[in-house]
């Protein structure tokens, strides 16, 4: 039976939108299709082993929180995070989590160090936070699909030379608010300022992560099947519209 | 100790207008605000004090000053209103008449107009989370009311911490010049009655939950203190209650729970109907009958027992007080609709629906059979435009208790998905968009009650409805 090895950093401290819906949307959907689910964690001071994952998902915390955990990725997990995407594991990285991916980041004047595993660094710039619901177009090879969400950051990501946006800003604020870009794409990884719950409103992308997942165990993509999703493109469209309610 | 001479509020002569035409300028803005409400339009309880303070942007301040007797404050994420209620009926059992904002409007301008409207010699004010760094000095209090913290809109707000750093810079710069009622069962406000080296401030009162039978099995996931402020070590946790408020050890710094002045022990929950419970003080033990109900409206009463001991309001009044309270608006209401029972529970929060669910919980174990719910889920400024929370509340509590759930609002998809995933079965989950012809199909399907969990804006458009059918008072009144 094909199975989804799913390992979530710092669940104690990068949940704060409700990170744990898209766990027990990815969980709900795996079972459903008699995919094997299992689920670790791993936080501060805690190593992991990079075979034994195929998806890895971080979400976003306080800025506290997320200090501390940008030292003790660099210190505890930059090797083996690093290991698991060149091994062909899936990553969703989500709002901190997204800017921890990069080179830099700021936090109250200070420059922190981040993974440097993605083309980007986030900077402070003068303005408010870049909040509200979000829309993106997103191609990540079958076609353009939406992405829609919500969105609330006080630091304005740049994507460096070389780097790929995960999507086209449609409706909201994106990377900066200024180049129309969001989040980044670079094999397997994913990152985004969608934060939360952002699987429950896309079942698409989460099935992508799904797929791409298993096809790393398996060696090849499976066929997922296909689960009565009324709800899931209910709720898709709704959050589309309320993006679309919003200006710019 | 602070001088107490040093005050920031602002005084006629630093920008003010001079008495006389303050005078005229609130009396124009009372005139506003009954023209307002005559007209039926709505809007009374926060229009003449925007009026004011866009005239006189340091009225807040001037009227409040002139308050001769005791000013309290009271803020929380959670139960503000109800606290304040809850207070509000004990002073009237003791004859006394404050200047309250009670509409729920707890903005500046709300407190502005209820302080325009008069009508009291002393202050009973509740006020905004976020608002309160920001005009705690204009209302001077002679007592603040702190209950929780939890996550709530934070796209209007940005991040708790942020939040309770601002909340400690304020209680330290009053110390001295206000007493404080604290939630000792919640580390976040606990904190602040404590200096940097955990010497408890002057004019500090605890109050906490000492029951352990009413302990949550295991901690929630919206849990919002996992860390001490101090120190960043992860808390003790030997019990919780409602969310992140129980019994806790900081290992790191020894900033543990301090014992509370004021407890409630022996507590009885009785489904909607209410609870029991013993509450001990430094004057005695009271036996206390609350007819609202929840685990969070007792810390609630504990808030408004600790405020009213400090008021000076007689022992035995306290609990002819508290035995007469009403729910404050939509948290707890029953409402006679086509021979059905429509009870009204407004959800906002992740801390705040776990409680309600808790309650469900209990009324589907007492009824023994499954209940009828109808859900209405919108994204307005004042709902949080956010809806993520709904993923963080433990909607699972639930799953095989309900016959029937219609979901209704502007993310009324949105919830439905949460439901499906928390387990719920489909079959028996119902979308539509209008508030109307939903909680109509809701109230058909429904047996002899149905429990209706809005938002706050969706609660606003269902009194409204209710009020046009004649079945409610609209809200300002």
């Amino acid at each position: 039976m094909a199975e989804l090895r799913l390992l979530t950093l710092y669940p104690e401290q990068m949940n704060i939108y409700a990170d744990r819906g898209n766990v027990i949307f990815l969980e709900r959907r795996c079972r459903w299709r008699g995919i094997g689910f299992s689920s670790a964690a791993a936080g501060i001071g805690e190593g992991f082993d990079p075979d034994e994952h195929d998806l890895i998902y971080i979400g976003g915390g306080q800025d506290r929180d997320q200090r501390m955990v940008a030292a003790d990725l660099v210190a505890t997990k930059r090797v083996a995070f690093a290991a698991a995407l060149a091994g062909g594991a899936a990553a969703l990285a989500v709002c901190g989590g997204y800017q921890l991916l990069g080179t830099s980041y700021e936090l109250g004047g200070e420059r922190i160090e981040g993974l440097g595993i993605a083309p980007l660094h986030t900077v402070r710039e003068p303005g408010p936070r870049l909040t509200g619901n979000v829309s993106i177009e997103v191609d990540l090879g079958s076609g353009p699909r939406i992405l829609a969400g919500f969105e609330n950051h006080g630091g304005r990501t740049y994507i460096d030379a070389g780097g790929v946006p995960l999507g086209r800003v449609l409706h909201g604020h994106g990377n900066n608010g200024r180049d129309g870009r969001e989040g980044i794409v670079l094999g397997n990884l994913l990152g985004t300022y969608l934060h939360g719950p952002l699987l429950p409103k896309n079942a698409w992308l989460a099935d992508e992560l799904i797929a791409r997942a298993i096809a790393r165990r398996e060696g090849r993509r499976p066929e997922l099947r296909p689960l009565d999703d009324r709800i899931e493109d209910a709720a898709h469209a709704g959050a589309i519209r309320a993006a679309e309610r919003t200006r710019a | 100790m602070t001088a107490t001479g040093s005050s920031r509020r602002p005084r006629a002569g630093s920008g003010g207008s001079g008495r006389g035409l303050f005078a005229a300028k609130v009396a124009a803005a009372r005139a506003v605000g009954a023209l307002s409400r005559r007209s039926g339009r709505g809007g009374g309880t926060t229009l003449p004090g925007r009026l004011l303070l866009r005239a006189a942007p340091d009225a807040l301040g001037r009227l409040a000053a002139r308050l001769q007797g005791p000013r309290t404050v009271i803020s929380a994420t959670n139960g503000k209103t109800t606290t304040a209620g809850m207070l509000a009926a004990v002073l009237d059992a003791a004859g006394r008449r404050p200047v309250h904002n009670r509409a729920g409007s707890n903005m500046a301008w709300g407190v502005a107009t209820a302080l325009i409207e008069g009508g009291g010699d002393e202050g009973l004010f509740e006020v905004d989370e976020a608002w309160l760094p920001r005009i705690v000095d204009d209302l001077s209090p002679t007592l603040l009311v702190l209950g929780n913290l939890f996550r709530d809109q934070l796209d209007r707000y940005g991040e708790l911490e942020r939040l309770a750093d601002e909340w400690a810079a304020t209680i330290a710069a009053r110390e001295g010049r206000t007493g404080f009622v604290l939630n000792a069962d919640d580390p976040l406000i606990a904190d602040l009655g404590r200096d940097r080296d955990l010497r408890r401030r002057d004019g500090v009162t605890f109050f906490g939950i000492e029951d352990p039978d009413q302990a949550v099995a295991e901690l929630q996931h919206a849990f919002d203190a996992k860390h001490c402020r101090r120190c960043g070590a992860p808390y003790r946790y030997e019990r919780a209650f409602v969310g992140h408020l129980g019994h806790y050890l900081c290992p790191g710094c020894g900033a543990d729970r301090p014992a509370p002045d004021v407890c409630a022990t022996a507590v009885e929950l009785r489904g909607i109907e209410g609870s029991a419970f013993t509450v001990r003080t430094p004057a005695g033990e009271l036996a206390i009958d609350l007819p609202i109900p929840g685990l969070y409206n007792v810390y609630n009463a504990l808030a408004a027992i600790a405020a009213a001991e400090r008021l000076e309001v007689p022992f035995e009044l306290i609990r002819a007080g508290l035995g007469s309270v009403r729910a404050a608006f939509g948290r707890v209401e029953t409402i006679a609709v086509g021979g059905r029972a429509l009870s009204i529970m407004l959800i906002k929060n992740p801390a705040g629906a776990n409680e309600v669910l808790r309650t469900l919980e209990l009324e589907a174990e007492r009824a023994g059979a499954g209940i009828d719910l109808w859900i209405a889920l919108n994204d307005g400024i004042a709902d949080g435009r956010d809806v993520s929370w709904v993923w963080d509340a433990d909607f699972e509590l639930l799953a095989d208790r309900v016959r029937r759930v219609h979901c209704a609002g502007t993310r009324a998809a949105e919830i439905a998905l949460r439901l499906k995933y928390a387990g719920w079965p489909t079959d028996r989950i119902e979308i539509a968009d209008g508030i109307a012809a939903s909680l109509d199909r809701a109230l058909a399907a429904a047996g002899d009650r149905l429990f209706a969990l809005p938002t706050y804006t969706a609660l606003i458009e269902l009194r409204t409805l209710l009020a046009r059918r004649g079945l409610a008072a609209e809200f300002w009144r």
